[in-house]
């Protein structure tokens, strides 16, 4: 048969039943939107979770001190951990691809000005921070570039603390007290909102010394490492690793990389993605067992019209062709009136819950009616092989 | 050109064996006008859908122009239906959805024709029957002589050498049950070999050779005077 007259068989069937093709039709296609928006979503959340992840730039090395590892002898023999220190920091500054080198120690502590107080988180940092981390200066200027050991007492506000504290007006050189000693303010950073739940913006950045000095620690809790892009990441892992050992005496740090993370991150999002595909996979098994009933209706209704093929010399293949093509067809459309639906509807969510990441790849729509024809193709098996089947005599007798 | 060797038919009906043709042997030659008549349940039908290759004897032998066709494969046998072997059925069949010249284009259809050649053969053949008003129109516009006419046309569009029709004009009132009989034995005087099943005493008259089956045999097989221009 050529390929035209079983286009035209096909079409003239599913045509002369319009209503009920077309409900088959819709039944596949709330299938396909449904999966094509819930995937959509799913995308759009893993790309703004990653978006949340990497505004603080993705050559970051973090440095943790301790290491996770099980030994067979008891911890305290090798157990004891030397904390990073302010000098590792420092070290680690020399290092070729180092771009910039960031120790951090957080807490909580009061903050009293303008006579008023609230308690917040407070960082010891250094000069490097705003770079290494994205996070630009909106007043005056960050933390200078100080002794690291003895800088002065200079803090710089996040926008809320500002806000709380000095309302509207001009807070650069104002005096302060963090947990009882002065600071004075130099600077106030720009808002970054809100990361999974930690308020970027109620803090205050001091000097690395004195926030050891004021939380009573002995060590920073992290030092992060920007590095220049370019470099290998294992590079700049090895390089660390060597200075650190070298002044540690052996490797009582753990290195994470940004890229680990996000890969460890874009594994669980993705996870996240295909659970929601598949809910919405639950709808598309609907539409297929509504075009297996009606292909089903189909070869019952025409199997006079089998009859008659078969006697004028159509072959089985070619009945089975032709039915499996007409389920095909009705996947097929329905699967593009689906992806129509889906991005339609994605699209105005956008436009009204702007707040809401909708992000539809190409290749979602791509697999997404590719699927729909196979499902086409899975559920019209049964029936046109049972009409491929039929016995030529018994079928010319139903009428 | 059709020679049938000791064929059986049995079908199994409960846990009843029933021989629906039973040592039949049968030739007849290219041109033959024959009609098959018998009552009900005589096997005449199963006989045609036989000869039609529709059916499959359990035993026996079937040679259609000297070749052995009782163990073709599926593809071949729907090739020699195509080709050499066209049908009329008392109920028409015709495919409602399309259109009388569709109708008539589906044997070449599926036999994968140009459309180029097609049209030509179909307006060939829709001129030839009266039909050519009538092209565009559904089955269900059509009346029932000219549905008949529309399935001749169809069952002769490929040329076929045997016409097999399975009581053509009991679905007819008795002027186009004339016609179409008008139109059948005229193909046959065309060369076409006409096999015939029908109850129609007065039809089976017609005939030059009618065959009575009763009871999967054939009782008789005779050779009419003819009344009227037949060729045998």
């Amino acid at each position: 048969m050529l390929i035209n007259d079983f286009i035209k068989l096909t079409s003239s069937s599913l045509w002369a039943q319009k209503l009920r093709s077309f409900l088959t039709m819709i039944g596949i296609a709330v299938g396909i939107a449904a999966v094509v928006l819930l995937t959509s979503i799913g995308e759009g959340v893993h790309k703004y979770i990653l978006a949340e992840f990497t505004q603080f730039g993705t050559t970051i090395v973090g440095i943790n001190p301790g290491k996770t590892t099980t030994m067979g002898l008891s911890v305290g023999v090798f157990g004891s951990v030397r904390p990073l220190s302010i000098e590792d920091a420092e070290a680690l500054k020399r290092l070729p691809f180092a771009e910039s080198v960031v120790g951090l120690v957080q807490g909580n502590a009061e903050i009293e000005g303008n006579k008023r107080t609230r308690r917040t988180t407070v960082y010891g940092s250094g000069h490097d921070l705003p770079n290494a981390f994205n996070m630009p200066v909106r007043l005056g200027r960050f933390l200078p570039k100080d002794d690291p050991v003895a800088p002065r007492a200079f803090a710089v506000l996040g926008s809320k603390v500002k806000q709380e504290l000095f309302g509207n007006t001009n807070p650069l050189g104002q005096r302060i007290r963090i947990g009882g000693d002065r600071y004075r303010v130099i600077g106030v950073m720009e808002s970054k909102g809100q990361v999974l739940g930690f308020d970027l913006d109620d803090t205050v950045y001091i000097p690395l010394a004195r926030g050891l000095e004021l939380f009573n620690r002995e060590g920073l809790i992290e030092i992060d490492v920007l590095y220049r892009e370019g470099v290998p990441v294992d590079k700049v892992v090895a390089g660390i690793k060597r200075v650190l050992t070298a002044r540690h005496g052996r490797e009582d740090f753990t290195i994470t990389t940004q890229e680990q993370m996000l890969d460890v991150l874009g594994s669980i999002l993705n996870v996240l993605t295909i659970a929601v595909g598949a809910i919405g996979g639950i709808s598309l098994l609907v539409g297929a067992i509504g075009i297996i009933t009606i292909m089903t209706i189909n070869v019952n209704e025409r199997t006079a019209e089998i009859g008659l093929i078969r006697a004028l010399g159509g072959r089985h293949s070619q009945i089975l062709f032709l039915f499996l093509g007409e389920a095909i067809v009705l996947s097929a459309i329905g699967g593009l009136f689906g992806l129509i639906l889906g991005i339609g509807i994605g699209q105005l969510l956008g436009l009204f819950i702007p707040a809401l990441p909708i992000h539809t790849p190409w290749i979602f729509v791509i697999m997404a009616e590719v699927m729909a024809i196979l499902i086409g193709l899975a559920a019209g098996v049964v029936p046109a092989l049972y009409a491929a089947k039929l016995d030529p005599i018994e079928a010319l007798r139903a009428e | 050109m059709i020679k049938l060797q000791k064929i059986h038919r049995n079908f199994q009906v409960g846990d009843q064996i029933v021989h629906a043709l039973d040592d039949i042997n049968l030739e007849i030659a290219q041109g033959e006008y024959v009609s098959v008549m018998g009552p009900s349940g005589s096997g005449k039908s199963t006989l045609l859908n036989l000869i039609g290759m529709l059916d499959h004897p359990s035993s026996g032998e079937y040679y259609l122009n000297d070749k052995n066709v009782t163990e073709l494969g599926e593809v071949e046998e729907a090739q020699i239906r195509n080709k050499n072997i066209g049908f009329v059925f008392q109920a028409f069949h015709l495919v409602p959805r399309l259109s009388a010249a569709e109708n008539i284009e589906l044997p070449l259809m599926l036999a994968g024709i140009e459309p180029s050649i097609r049209d030509a053969k179909v307006s060939l053949a829709l001129e030839s029957l009266n039909l050519t008003e009538r092209a565009r129109h559904k089955p269900e516009q059509l009346s029932g002589g000219q549905r008949q006419r529309v399935a001749i046309a169809r069952a002769t569009i490929t040329e076929p050498a045997v016409l097999l029709a399975d009581e053509p004009t009991g679905n007819l009132d008795q002027k186009s049950g004339h016609d179409v009989m008008d139109i059948l034995e005229a193909l046959n005087q065309r060369g076409i070999t006409l096999i015939m099943v029908t109850h129609d005493q007065s039809l089976g008259d017609r005939s030059a050779r009618s065959i009575k089956m009763i009871d999967g045999r054939i009782e008789s097989d005779n050779l009419n005077k003819i009344d009227h221009a037949t060729v045998s």
